[in-house]
């Protein structure tokens, strides 16, 4: 039961956060998100390597369970979520939007049904999750987008197709595994004996609908105009907790379920994250746009993850959880540096910045901190993850590394030269540039200290998440 | 058969309340008269023993099944006339007649699932596809309505000789108008049948899937939705429908002998070109009844699914069913409200609705997303169940275009969403909704979402 309290909270943050005005919708938020924060701390104070359940019937035929799960490595997604949604809700507090309370209703509800996602060991149920986190999103870009209106609805239109077409592929794996099975339950898909062609479809309808979440190249064109057109909340649930949906669910549900197709097309797609990783900082090197230009190092990035989850090895899962939890903090510095200077300077092109060095010292520190972080510098959070990934993919070919490499490279290269461009140079802009606010401030605090803790010690995660990823590495080789 | 009658009775009553001149009275009597019906068939219902039985003919056979719809039937009635009363607003004096009509069309699509003998199925058929003829026309001083009654009535008649034509190859071929004497002779001697039997069931099947107006048998259905008044439009796209439907499940399952796998491939096909054709034709409309007509054509297409299993899949096509029609009036009542002084359906009229009337956008909003079946609204559970029981049955090629169809509604639906979210509409900037409509589409939409987040509500009774 004490699982299920985390999604109560949330559920009912989104109700009375509806219910509570404009005038406070935000304050309220921040609260139940606060409390959120403090109940899934206090999960990770309870938590024992064997994890809880819970789990009620919810329809006799088919049958469906309300059943919920909790292991190390949904503990990590949890508290990636919960820590993230009061900072990302701090982001966009003192600014006054339009419909606040719906706006923070719908931040309340896709938390929750994220949070549902991490937690749900029914198929059903998580894929019930899945697709509630879509509309909260859909409509957090539609009306609250940045830029032109038709361009907005063009981009929300796009994504959510995508999105939608993915997810009904999965649907119909997830059904084709219940009439196998005669159960949604997530252990009886992992016992699941299906035949080479079965999983194989299986495996397909599960990786389209991830494929697209996450993105991984070719399934990324949704990406970099979404993360353009939204609101800053909404890049930050895309960028920090959603795309981490997607690779949870890989590790989840896609790699156990089917050994065999899992063997046979990993060569494959490992070849297509890699190439997502360079596409994406080739083409990042290109962007004048600063949203574009994080949106595609993110695509890079996350492509790194993917490659750490198809490694298939225990390091490569490990980094890849490392990673999830670093990328989620990184991007949400990096986008609040984006919004930051486009609400001082309103613009939002690299080559009209420069200079911001002279003016805003404070600020220049913490960008450059999250910068550095997320080109992977020793001692950062992102440096442990990434290694042990490249250390994961090395087990299975040294020439994966070798071409993923290239990728650390070409992004400290992309990264500090939109560095340099945007924060040093001469102070040409007509106005002022005001330092970090003191919000703005505290954010930037959390999000380094974690970066920086971590990545001198991260034997806590770790630790946490070393028997689930066990768990899944022994029906991955089986 | 308690219900039959109780609800033939609310028909007469209406018309005696015109008499003695109590139209004021009328709807609030009416909702009550059916709220009564739709307890005590309820309570027959959870009771599992009817309350009266003197039917000596077996004309009317009350089974679990037919309960089930019927709830749902006077469900979707009592919705319907819970906003008649503001839609006709204006024509007080006829008030009567139309809430008749309605009432008497309910018994019929009650007499359709709940039929002992294939006399009284074709007398449901009658009495609500008569009634539905009237309503198209009744908004005499208006051109489109008469075409759409006219073109209703032309091609409602050619179904209805359809299906009596086949049934009375059918007595010839079995000897018997009775139901059961009909499903003993077909277990009996199924096979050797003379083959107008087959010939019989056939036609039958056609004019049914007429009626619910499945591709290749719809080109009437746009029209008539688009000019009849929207009230009716509802009222066709959603009861109509919906009673089709599942007389068609009935029909089948009494005939279940006859379901050969020629005509098993037959409804595999009308339901691909159902959902195909009517969601490709959906994407390019701008008048929003139509749009709703196409997205109808498009649900029946899913609720064939459920006709290809029928021994298993009762609660699955009632479930659909409900879902849908839910869905689809909330959508319809947003349309009318937000409609009623234009004169037109245009989907500009629904530009910036957010603004004007957050609410009312809200309702479409979650509408449209359980049409385009998205979780927690009854819709997605409603395809996820019709979509197991096709895997079930081994139809996976069905599931995939259930699937594409399915990914092509979305752009309709969220079009439609998003111009009520981005769009502005220069011409109007105050704007006040009726609060019926409001509270009926409300009302619509939390049985939706009801039956969404508890679907054990339907799926779990025995039918």
């Amino acid at each position: 039961m004490d699982i299920a309290i985390i999604l109560i909270i949330l559920l009912a943050g989104t109700f009375v956060t509806f219910f509570s005005g404009d005038k406070y919708a935000s304050r309220v938020a921040l609260s139940f998100s606060i409390l959120t924060a403090a109940y899934s701390l206090f999960l990770l104070l309870q938590y024992h390597t064997t994890g809880a359940e819970y789990s009620i019937q919810w329809v006799a035929s088919p049958n469906l369970n309300f059943s919920l799960k909790l292991d190390g490595l949904s503990l990590l997604m949890i508290l990636l979520n919960s820590i993230l949604l009061p900072v990302i809700i701090l982001t966009t507090l003192p600014h006054k939007v339009p419909f606040e309370k719906l706006l923070y209703s719908l931040v309340m509800f896709m938390s929750f049904a994220m949070t549902g996602v991490f937690l749900s060991s029914d198929a059903l149920l998580y894929y019930v999750f899945w697709e509630a986190s879509l509309i909260p999103i859909y409509f957090i870009i539609v009306m609250w987008g940045n830029g032109d209106k038709s361009k907005r609805r063009q981009a929300a239109m796009t994504f959510f197709i995508y999105t939608f077409a993915g997810s009904l592929f999965m649907m119909a794996a997830i059904i084709y595994m219940y009439s196998k099975t005669g159960s949604f339950q997530l252990m009886d898909f992992y016992n699941a004996d299906l035949n080479t062609t079965e999983q194989i479809w299986v495996f397909l309808g599960f990786f389209f609908a991830f494929a697209i979440k996450i993105p991984i190249f070719p399934f990324h064109s949704w990406q970099a105009n979404v993360y353009q057109r939204a609101p800053l909340i909404g890049t930050l649930l895309l960028g920090a907790l959603m795309s981490k949906m997607g690779l949870y669910s890989v590790i989840r549900w896609q790699l156990p379920i089917a050994p065999y197709a899992l063997h046979k097309f990993q060569g494959i797609i490992l070849v297509l994250c890699i190439i997502g990783v360079i596409y994406g900082a080739i083409i990042a090197l290109r962007q004048s746009n600063l949203k574009r230009f994080f949106a595609y190092a993110s695509l890079s990035h996350v492509g790194f993850i993917a490659a750490g989850t198809y490694a298939l090895t225990f390091d490569g899962l490990l980094g890849a959880v490392i990673l999830i939890l670093a990328h989620g903090f990184g991007i949400v510095g990096l986008f609040l540096s984006a919004e930051i200077i486009h609400r001082r300077m309103n613009t939002t092109q690299i080559p009209e910045m420069g200079g911001i060095k002279g003016v805003a010292p404070k600020f220049t520190i913490a960008f450059l901190l999250m910068v550095l972080a997320s080109i992977a510098i020793p001692l950062s959070f992102n440096f442990t993850g990434e290694f042990t990934i490249m250390y994961g993919l090395y087990q299975v070919n040294i020439w994966y590394v070798i071409f993923i490499g290239t990728s650390m490279f070409l992004g400290a290269f992309f990264m500090l030269r939109m560095y340099q461009q945007v924060m040093l140079g001469e102070w040409t802009f007509k106005g002022a540039f005001k330092d970090l606010t003191l919000n703005e401030g505290f954010i930037f605090i959390i999000l380094i200290a974690v970066v920086l803790f971590f990545g001198i010690y991260s034997k806590p995660i770790v630790e946490i998440v070393t028997p689930a990823l066990q768990e899944i590495l022994v029906y991955i080789n089986r | 058969m308690i219900t039959l009658v109780a609800v033939s009775g609310l028909g007469i009553l209406c018309l005696i309340l015109e008499i003695i001149n109590l139209r004021k009275i009328l709807v609030p009597v009416t909702l009550l008269g059916l709220v009564a019906i739709l307890g005590a068939t309820a309570t027959e219902f959870y009771l599992n023993e009817p309350f009266i039985e003197i039917d000596n003919y077996n004309m009317v056979e009350t089974s679990r099944f037919s309960q089930a719809f019927s709830i749902l039937f006077i469900l979707l009635t009592a919705l319907i006339i819970g906003m008649s009363s503001k839609f006709y607003e204006d024509k007080m004096t006829k008030i009567a007649d139309y809430v008749s009509l309605k009432i008497f069309m309910l018994a019929g699509a009650i007499a359709m699932v709940s039929f002992g003998n294939f006399a009284m199925f074709f007398i449901g058929i009658e009495v609500l596809s008569i009634c539905g003829y009237v309503l198209a026309a009744s908004e005499p001083k208006n051109l489109k309505s008469n075409e759409a009654g006219m073109k209703y009535f032309i091609m409602g008649a050619f179904a209805s000789s359809f299906i009596l034509f086949g049934l009375a190859l059918l007595y010839g071929a079995t000897g018997s108008f009775d139901v059961e004497t009909i499903k003993q002779i077909l277990a009996v001697r199924g096979e050797s049948l003379p083959v107008w039997a087959n010939l019989g069931f056939v036609m039958v099947l056609v004019g049914l899937l007429f009626k619910a107006s499945v591709v290749p048998f719809h080109f009437w259905a746009p029209d008539v939705y688009e000019g009849s008044p929207t009230l009716v439009t509802t009222i066709m796209s959603t009861l109509i429908k919906v009673a089709a439907i599942s007389a068609l499940f009935k029909f089948l399952t009494i005939m279940s002998v006859l379901v050969t796998p020629t005509v098993q491939l037959g409804l595999i096909v009308f339901s691909i070109i159902t959902m195909l054709v009517a969601n490709i034709t959906a994407l390019r409309q701008s008048n929003l009844k139509r749009m709703m007509a196409y997205s109808g054509i498009s649900h029946t297409g899913f609720m064939m699914m459920g006709l290809l299993s029928f021994n298993e899949s009762a609660n699955s096509t009632l479930y659909y069913a409900a879902a849908y029609s839910f869905a689809a009036i909330a959508g319809f009542a947003v349309i009318m409200a937000v409609c009623q002084d234009k004169g037109n359906e245009n989907i500009s009229n629904i530009f910036g609705l957010a603004r004007r009337h957050p609410a009312l956008a809200g309702i479409m909003a979650c509408a449209m997303v359980s049409l385009g079946g998205i979780p927690v609204f009854a819709g997605f559970f409603a395809k996820m169940f019709v979509f197991s029981q096709m895997f079930e049955a081994r139809q996976i090629i069905l599931v995939m275009f259930g699937i594409v169809s399915s990914i092509i509604a979305i752009f309709y639906y969220f079009g439609t969403t998003n111009v009520m979210f981005t769009k502005e509409n220069p011409e109007d900037i105050s704007f006040k909704a009726s609060k019926r409509y409001t509270t009926v589409a409300f009302i619509a939409i939390s049985l939706n979402i009801l039956i969404g987040v508890c679907p054990f509500i339907i799926m779990d009774l025995q039918l």
